[in-house]
């Protein structure tokens, strides 16, 4: 080979990894972090319901089908973007979407939800965050697939969108449906 | 005028820096001092999950406050440095860690820049043997060298 060819082929070299590195960034999010949860038991828990403090749901009693656990809050921007689609899809969804409410104060989260709509068949508040630190939530909007036994089967960071339906949460929900009818 | 403001204003945002500086810092209370220092060495090694680039001893992030609370009780309790990185990364795996840990996939971020190192040291070694050789090969005519790739370079 000639030498003269060497510093050439590390410049290539170089800008392969460049490339590599740009594509990479643009179909991966860097700054998602990765669940160590996904196809394990999630979390016990046990919350207050926002519309009957008094009241509380829990692992044990969502136990028994497949629910979507929606991380909210009236804090959060990107919630607002993602708020629209469950309301549109998230009765045709055919799991219990249940909404978690994120260290947020009830009466701002209830304000929120009557001028936005409520999507959730039942909504829990987590004020101190706790529980959402057992289920590794970084912010919100997160959504987790919890399966019928309370197995967390996926996980999604940012904002759903109906393509993400379309492609993750359907087949997925489909999947565990013809698992257990 | 605008040279009288200067102090006042160098003063003023000094004063919201320092207030921002300390807003980060919720005040916990430590055992003694040796508790206090094992809590900020354990914190500066932990990653915020919200502000990636801070540590949660530096973020002021809420999600960073709760875990400082966290990891202060878990000390209390009694639990290790070992303990606590285990019930992080059970939660948000290894990339709450700034220090990952040596296995499977984390052996090329490991071993990755002594490959590269390798990889250019044998390339170095190579080209200087080649050139020594070219070198020797031609003897020198009217005196100078008339190694030829070394004009080129």
């Amino acid at each position: 080979m000639n030498a003269r060819l060497l510093p050439l082929a590390g410049f290539v070299l170089l800008l392969a990894l460049l490339s590599f590195g740009i594509w990479w960034s643009q179909h991966h999010d860097l700054r998602e972090v990765p669940s160590p949860l996904i196809d394990k038991p999630a979390p016990a828990f046990s919350l207050p319901l926002l519309y009957d403090p008094a009241q509380s749901l829990g692992s044990k009693e969502l136990a028994g089908e497949p629910y979507l656990l929606n991380v909210f809050a009236s804090w959060c921007f990107a919630c607002r973007e993602e708020h629209p689609i469950l309301l549109n899809q998230g009765k045709r969804l055919g799991v219990k979407l249940v909404g978690f409410d994120y260290k947020d104060e009830a009466a701002d989260a209830k304000r929120w939800l009557a001028q936005y709509g409520n999507p959730y068949d039942v909504v829990i508040a987590d004020l101190p965050g706790n529980v959402a630190i057992d289920f590794g939530v970084t912010g919100a909007p997160e959504t987790f697939l919890v399966d019928a036994q309370g197995v967390i089967r996926y996980k999604y960071i940012s904002p759903i969108t109906p393509d993400i339906i379309a492609t993750e949460l359907q087949p997925r929900i489909a999947a565990l449906k013809g698992a257990k009818p | 005028m605008i040279r009288q403001l200067t102090i006042p204003i160098c003063a003023l945002l000094a004063a919201l820096m320092m207030s921002a500086a300390f807003a980060a810092i919720d005040p916990l209370p430590f055992k003694d001092r040796a508790q206090e220092l094992r809590f900020q060495e354990l914190t500066k090694q932990l990653r915020c999950l919200v502000c990636q680039n801070e540590s949660l001893n530096d973020s002021s992030a809420p999600l960073a406050a709760d875990l400082r609370r966290d990891v202060f009780a878990q000390m209390q309790a009694g639990k290790s440095d070992a303990d606590i990185k285990q019930w992080l990364t059970a939660r948000y795996s290894d990339f709450v860690l700034y220090d990952p840990p040596l296995r499977g996939g984390t052996w090329l971020l490991w071993f990755g820049p002594f490959l590269v190192l390798l990889v250019s040291a044998m390339a170095a070694v190579v080209i200087v043997r080649r050139r020594a050789a070219a070198a020797t090969n031609t003897p020198p005519a009217d005196g100078r060298s008339t190694n030829d790739t070394e004009d080129d370079w």
